[in-house]
């Protein structure tokens, strides 16, 4: 698909726009409508649509398989860390107070680092979904299995 | 009850029931999938327009507003999109995998393969 | 609303038709017209993921998967009666239950009473953020976002454990009998 030139302008102009507008969806959660699932899926849609324009390993070059693989878990590793730090500094489970000095400054900084965790995790999570079916193609044509086409246009 | 309050919630009776059906009538896995998705985003709407509050606004707090919607709905709906998503995408693999395995994803089909199984 | 009628008239369509990849499309404009319900009432950051996930993530894998298997659907024999009439008690005894729900948006609903004024309020003195979506679910309740976050990743290691072993040859395929009585 990257002959093809309207597609390919329309994506250099989109790509960059719909990433950044996911960053900005992520970080300014708090004030507009926005946060963490919302902003991991827009990234994944863009790192997609790039996908779909210039062909699988290409864009696994961008984002290597084992970036994805491991960004996925360490999403939720942060928000797991965030709790225990609650925990250690002498709070409970998940209790943002003894994070900062001020009680506002430490809720802010906790919701902040909680949805980073949540937006990284949902980001890399759909990309990986997305490219274990975008291989399964290739794969099943190589083993030898046709598909039952059955076009009657009724 | 006002006839806006009727008309809602048939209206997602109507939707959730389209669902339903789908799911248990048509026999293509990809399409009692597509009927799951339907079937959930009724249930969305339904917790959503409970939520609301005629003159009400969203609930972020900013000035000249005074009265807000409820934002509990909507913590518990956007959980539930997220999980619907991967419901949805575990079910498509498991289609995938079925169609690899036995050539057709139509339960007719699957069926007919079941009952040549029995001695 | 306008928006709920033509939501009926593209779930009706979704269901009856055979081609798959039509479904897909109709799905699609399903979700966004279920997004821009949510924006008319009020709820901003549902409609954004909405949109998100079920316009973009939903009908992108329904997609990728329609690449991998046939995409129609056999024609069903005849009505299958007990079915609709499942459907049907279902739908009535639904529509006798929902009698009982308070009236659409008035302000004394049973909903608005107990924990809701009290989370509007105290969200600002708590936290300091406007969002109270957000407060809420990152810091009132932010077990449960970390079950939700949780469940994604479960899920994508499902479909990495079903999805990452190349395929073999097939095991069993469908006979000329099946195949024949489908194209009647």
């Amino acid at each position: 698909m990257k002959d093809n030139s309207i597609l390919v302008i329309v994506a250099r102009f989109l790509i960059p726009l719909v990433m950044l507008f996911g960053l900005y969806v992520q970080f300014h959660g708090e004030y507009s409508p926005g946060g963490g699932f919302q902003a991991g899926v827009l990234f994944a849609a863009a790192w997609i649509l790039f996908v779909l324009i210039y062909g699988l390993e290409t864009g696994l070059r961008v984002i290597p398989l084992r970036v994805i693989y491991s960004l996925g878990c360490l999403g939720v590793l942060l928000y797991c860390a965030v709790g225990l730090m609650g925990v250690i500094l002498g709070g409970r489970f998940l209790d943002y107070q003894p994070l900062l000095a001020t009680p506002q400054a430490a809720q802010q900084a906790g919701i902040i680092l909680v949805e980073f965790g949540v937006g990284v995790t949902v980001a890399s999570v759909v990309m990986m979904i997305f490219l274990q079916f975008a291989r399964r193609r290739a794969q099943s044509q190589a083993a030898g299995l046709e598909l039952d086409q059955e076009q009657d246009r009724s | 009850m006002s006839a806006l309050s009727l008309f809602n919630y048939w209206a997602v009776i109507g939707l959730m029931m389209l669902g339903y059906y789908c799911v248990i009538v048509r026999g293509n896995m990809v399409k009692k999938i597509i009927g799951l998705g339907i079937f959930q985003t009724s249930v969305f709407i339904l917790f959503i327009s409970a939520g609301k509050v005629l003159g009400g606004s969203t609930p972020i707090l900013r000035e000249g507003v005074s009265v807000y919607s409820n934002p509990l709905p909507h913590v518990l709906i956007l959980t539930a999109i997220v999980v619907g998503v991967a419901t949805t995408a575990v079910g498509l693999a498991l289609a995938v995998r079925i169609q690899e395995a036995f050539g057709s994803i139509n339960d007719d089909d699957l069926d007919q393969l079941g009952q040549e199984d029995e001695p | 609303m306008v928006l709920l009628v033509l939501l009926l008239v593209v779930g009706t369509a979704v269901v009856l038709t055979r081609d798959l990849l039509k479904a897909t499309m109709l799905f699609a404009i399903y979700s966004l017209t279920i997004a821009g319900l949510f924006v008319i009432l009020d709820a901003g950051d549902v409609a954004l993921t909405e949109a998100a996930v079920g316009a973009g993530i939903s009908t992108i894998l329904i997609l990728a998967t329609l690449a991998l298997v046939p995409a129609r659907e056999h024609r069903q024999r005849g009505h299958n009666r007990p079915a609709l009439l499942i459907v049907f008690v279902t739908g009535a005894a639904l529509v006798y239950a929902v009698s009982d729900l308070p009236e659409f948006g008035s302000a004394d609903n049973p909903v608005h009473q107990h924990v809701g004024p009290y989370f509007i309020e105290q969200t600002y003195p708590d936290m300091g953020i406007p969002n109270m979506v957000a407060a809420v679910l990152a810091s009132y309740r932010s077990i449960d976002t970390m079950g939700e976050a949780i469940v994604i990743l479960t899920a994508g290691i499902a479909v990495f454990a079903l999805l990452s072993v190349p395929p073999r040859r097939r095991q069993r395929a469908p006979d000329a009998k099946t195949r024949s009585r489908d194209e009647g």
